[in-house]
């Protein structure tokens, strides 16, 4: 491939690669991403590759890997165009009978459809399946329409090609101002304005100006950026570009989380063949503006998702957090003027670019504008990676996305923002989702993790849980985080092992309130949302704990028993059988009964029973 | 020179030189800000969080600490208000909690009013002011020790916790740690210092023949010095010098 050396050769590149692709040709797309991966999509690709190629119909029918979904739990997804059929949790056998009956014969196979877990119907379209219906994926949904690894299916789909009218046509200026006008708020966690962020890096002194990505994704259960890395990493170079030409850079650093070897693979290609097609490199399609990028591989901390802390890793050195009266936007890596921004944030310019502020601005809620992606899991029927616009209340999210509770079972609260964010209960299921009302309620938006809990989750070893997770993560520089985080996990452990006082509650109070307010980063300043929303929330079940030695929700060990209801265990010894502290006396074929001195409370006994004769008290 | 400022501490005008440490600043004028990890000849760190202040900047206040926040025109700052009294007395409790058989920490505990923390750690004595990192890097100049671990977990280690070999012996770090907990031993023919596994052989004089410098100390002068000492300078003990 030869450099693209102007627009108009990047324009009629687009326009062959389009007329190849036509709309009318039967394409199969399967998910190639890491959760699909994890369920063999790659045994599925090969096969499908194999049972085209045996039929001699390479030349008619279209097969394509493409990115991440969203609806993970469900793979590996495939899903043929143009009729959007979508089969959930294929398998190498089925492939045969899917080309077939569905490619050629235009028939859908009933058993590969989704079955709605609530009302147990068949659903073929890929967008009338409830988890899709009530999204808007403006920057999602691209990844199911190219392959990753191949620039020429983007260009295909007008990829680069907002970013060579904007290199072309349009000054910095017009560009910064479009962002401001459009009010991007950073995706990453704090909603920082990004235009204004652009701004000061374009203002602040010194020539040598950087623009980051920050790609290091830590909160437990979150993938957004890892899977619209891999999927589309071609969206996020191009808003890189764009913004490195609003604010005046010329290198660019992907700051790529160590724990992502398929999103590393896909992104390196990507600035590779970027740079091979003049999109990236000197002299960018021929308008002068000179830009590239490179890849630093974050150390593997949770904090080096903080600005400040990225940009030491960035240097080569431990990852921790500066002092904040020096912003990275006026003295970053180096020194240098940086704009850091998150991936979702980085992917959202090239649509603001195309598609208008105004437009952009009629998605989301006030001062909200635009759609997030959220990372929806815990106890919901549908789980996986969502995009709905700013401003959705919960309850659509989690009840008509999420497909309401599994097992038919009560909702109890709702954990956003990752570790650093707070439980949401009931009575705020009514309320929008966006930056400003999350941090009303004590909790906050990060970077989009949504964890469910219904009435068997426990709100205490919920907190004691996350406490564990920042005690480990906290970079152990301020006195306030490592021993304030450390101190309230021990609390908390405490009162889940019934070892809980009166006066715990207060010290947690404190412990919270000095950790917020006397900590450097982030990171300290928002460890203390777990505690304190659980407590505002929940306080009940705290004191549950500590004056009754009790456990409401039945899942502090220490605080439980188990037992077995005598009319309804028929004696089927499956649980004797599999108790492996021989706690289950008794002789089969008559009822069962647990020896509460030997048992751990391990739960083996309760999963494996399927007459609901264990009971938790 | 860099150029003066004028800020106010306190309700108070005073001059500074810009960016100087508003601690520093607080210091010269005699007024007293708690503080653990700072020396006047180290980089700054604000780690142990005792020297916090308010300042105000334009509209916003915060609060910050002091050892780290440079001094600028204009800013206003609040050393003693109930908040900043409050964050430091919690701060120190958890220093408390850390050293609790320190005199030192004992001491500038109980000027903030604290007897006893509310709570107990598991400690070694160690509160991670990182003062021996630091002075070991920037004073001595050999980068001997360093933080490892981070979390509740992080602690003060030669690299790969074995034996500190670019240590020289000479105390900068037992001089300087506020709580004592860091040891140095001088057992006649060796002196050693066990949080740094490091054994050092002591070199005698060769006039009263008492082991007076560790060995590792005399090579390094004579490598490192700007001045070099005459070749038999380290033959004898400063008092039969």
């Amino acid at each position: 491939m030869n450099r693209l050396t102007s627009v108009s050769e990047l324009n009629r590149l687009h326009k062959d690669t389009a007329a190849k692709r036509g709309p009318e040709k039967p394409t199969i797309t399967i998910c190639q991403g890491t959760g699909c991966k994890a369920y063999a999509s790659q045994e599925v690709y090969k096969s499908l590759e194999k049972e085209i190629a045996s039929r001699g119909l390479t030349e008619k029918i279209g097969l394509r890997g493409t990115g991440c979904h969203g609806f993970c739990e469900q793979g590996p997804m495939v899903v043929i165009f143009p009729e959007e059929i979508c089969y959930c949790r294929v398998k190498p056998e089925d492939i045969s009978e899917i080309i077939e009956k569905t490619v050629l014969e235009k028939k859908v196979i009933d058993r590969l459809l989704f079955k709605d877990p609530v009302n147990g119907e068949r659903i073929s379209r890929e967008s009338d399946i409830p988890f899709y219906k009530y999204q808007n994926r403006l920057i999602f949904g691209k990844n199911r329409l190219i392959d990753p690894q191949d620039i020429q299916d983007y260009i295909a789909i007008d990829g680069y090609k907002v970013m060579a009218n904007i290199l072309a046509e349009s000054t910095p200026e017009e560009v910064l101002e479009q962002v401001k006008k459009a009010n991007l708020r950073g995706r990453g966690g704090a909603g920082f304005p990004a235009g204004i962020k652009w701004e000061t890096t374009r203002n602040a002194p010194g020539n040598e100006k950087c623009v980051i990505v920050n790609a290091d994704e830590g909160d437990p259960g979150a993938y957004m950026d890892r899977s619209l890395l891999e999927g589309n990493p071609h969206l996020i170079l191009e808003g890189l570009i764009i913004g490195a030409y609003a604010i005046g850079a010329e290198e660019g650093i992907i700051f790529l989380r160590q724990e992502y070897p398929l999103a590393l693979e896909n992104i390196n290609l990507a600035i590779k063949q970027a740079q091979e097609y003049g999109l990236l490199g000197k002299d960018i399609l021929g308008t002068g503006f000179n830009f590239d990028v490179r890849i630093k591989r974050s150390a593997g901390a949770f904090v080096t998702g903080e600005s400040s802390a990225l940009v030491t890793a960035i240097e080569g050195n431990a990852g921790e957090p500066r002092p904040k009266h020096l912003n990275t936007a006026i003295s970053g890596v180096w020194g240098r003027p940086s704009n850091i921004n998150n991936v979702e944030t980085w992917a959202n310019v090239p649509v603001i670019m195309d598609k208008g502020v105004d437009w952009y601005k009629s998605i989301g809620s006030k001062n909200n504008p635009g759609t997030k992606v959220f990372s929806l899991v815990g106890k919901v029927n549908n789980t996986g990676l969502i995009e709905v616009p700013l401003g959705t209340p919960l309850k659509t999210i989690i009840y008509d996305i999420g497909g309401g509770i599994k097992d038919g079972k009560k909702f109890k609260a709702v954990q956003t923002g990752g570790p650093s964010g707070g439980c949401i209960p009931e009575q705020y299921l009514d309320m929008p989702v966006d930056f400003d009302q999350l941090n009303q309620i004590g909790s906050m938006m990060g970077s989009g993790g949504m964890i469910v809990m219904d009435e068997t989750s426990c709100m205490v070893d919920v907190a004691r849980y996350f406490m564990k997770f920042l005690k480990e993560e906290s970079c152990g520089k301020c006195t306030s985080c490592r021993e304030g985080i450390h101190m309230m996990f021990n609390i908390l452990e405490a009162i889940t092992e019934g070892k809980g006082h009166d006066e715990d509650l207060k010290l947690l109070e404190d412990l919270a309130w000095t950790t917020e307010n006397t900590s450097l980063c982030a990171l300290g300043k928002t460890a203390s949302n777990p505690v304190l929303s659980t407590l505002k929330y929940f306080r009940e079940e705290y004191e549950a704990h500590i004056k009754d030695k009790r456990c409401p929700a039945g899942i502090c060990r220490e605080l439980i028993t188990y037992a077995i209801d005598q009319d309804k265990c028929n004696g089927c010894g499956r649980c004797q059988k599999l108790c492996s502290h021989e706690a289950i006396e008794g002789k089969k074929k008559s009822p069962l009964s647990i020896n509460t001195d030997i048992c751990t409370r391990c739960g083996v006994c309760l999963e494996v029973c399927r007459f609901s004769a264990l009971v938790v008290q | 020179m860099r150029q003066m400022i004028t800020l106010t501490i306190n309700g108070k005008k005073y001059k500074a030189e810009e960016g100087q440490n508003l601690l520093q600043v607080a210091l010269d004028n005699g007024i007293e800000i708690p503080h653990l990890c700072y020396h006047e000849k180290l980089t700054p760190y604000g780690g142990c969080r005792l020297c916090l202040v308010e300042v105000s900047n334009r509209k916003k206040t915060t609060m910050t600490t002091s050892c780290t926040y440079p001094a600028a025109q204009g800013i206003k700052v609040e050393t003693d208000t109930p908040q900043v009294r409050k964050a430091r007395q919690r701060v120190m409790e958890m220093i408390l909690a850390l050293a609790p058989d320190s005199p030192g920490i004992q001491r500038q505990a109980h000027d903030l009013g604290i007897v006893k923390p509310g709570f107990t750690v598991e400690s070694d004595g160690c509160i991670r002011c990182g003062l021996c990192v630091r002075a070991c890097g920037e004073l001595v100049g050999l980068n001997t020790i360093t933080f490892a671990c981070k979390g509740a977990k992080r602690k003060v280690e030669p690299p790969y916790d074995e034996e500190a070999k670019s240590c020289i012996g000479c105390g900068t770090c037992v001089v300087i740690c506020p709580t004592g907990c860091l040891k140095m031993k001088d057992l006649g023919e060796e002196r050693r210092i066990d949080k740094w596994k490091r054994v050092m052989e002591m070199k005698k004089c060769t006039e009263c023949s008492l082991p007076y410098i560790p060995q590792p100390q005399v090579e390094f002068i004579m490598d490192k010095a700007l001045e070099k000492p005459p070749e038999d300078w380290f033959q004898k003990c400063p008092d039969c010098r």
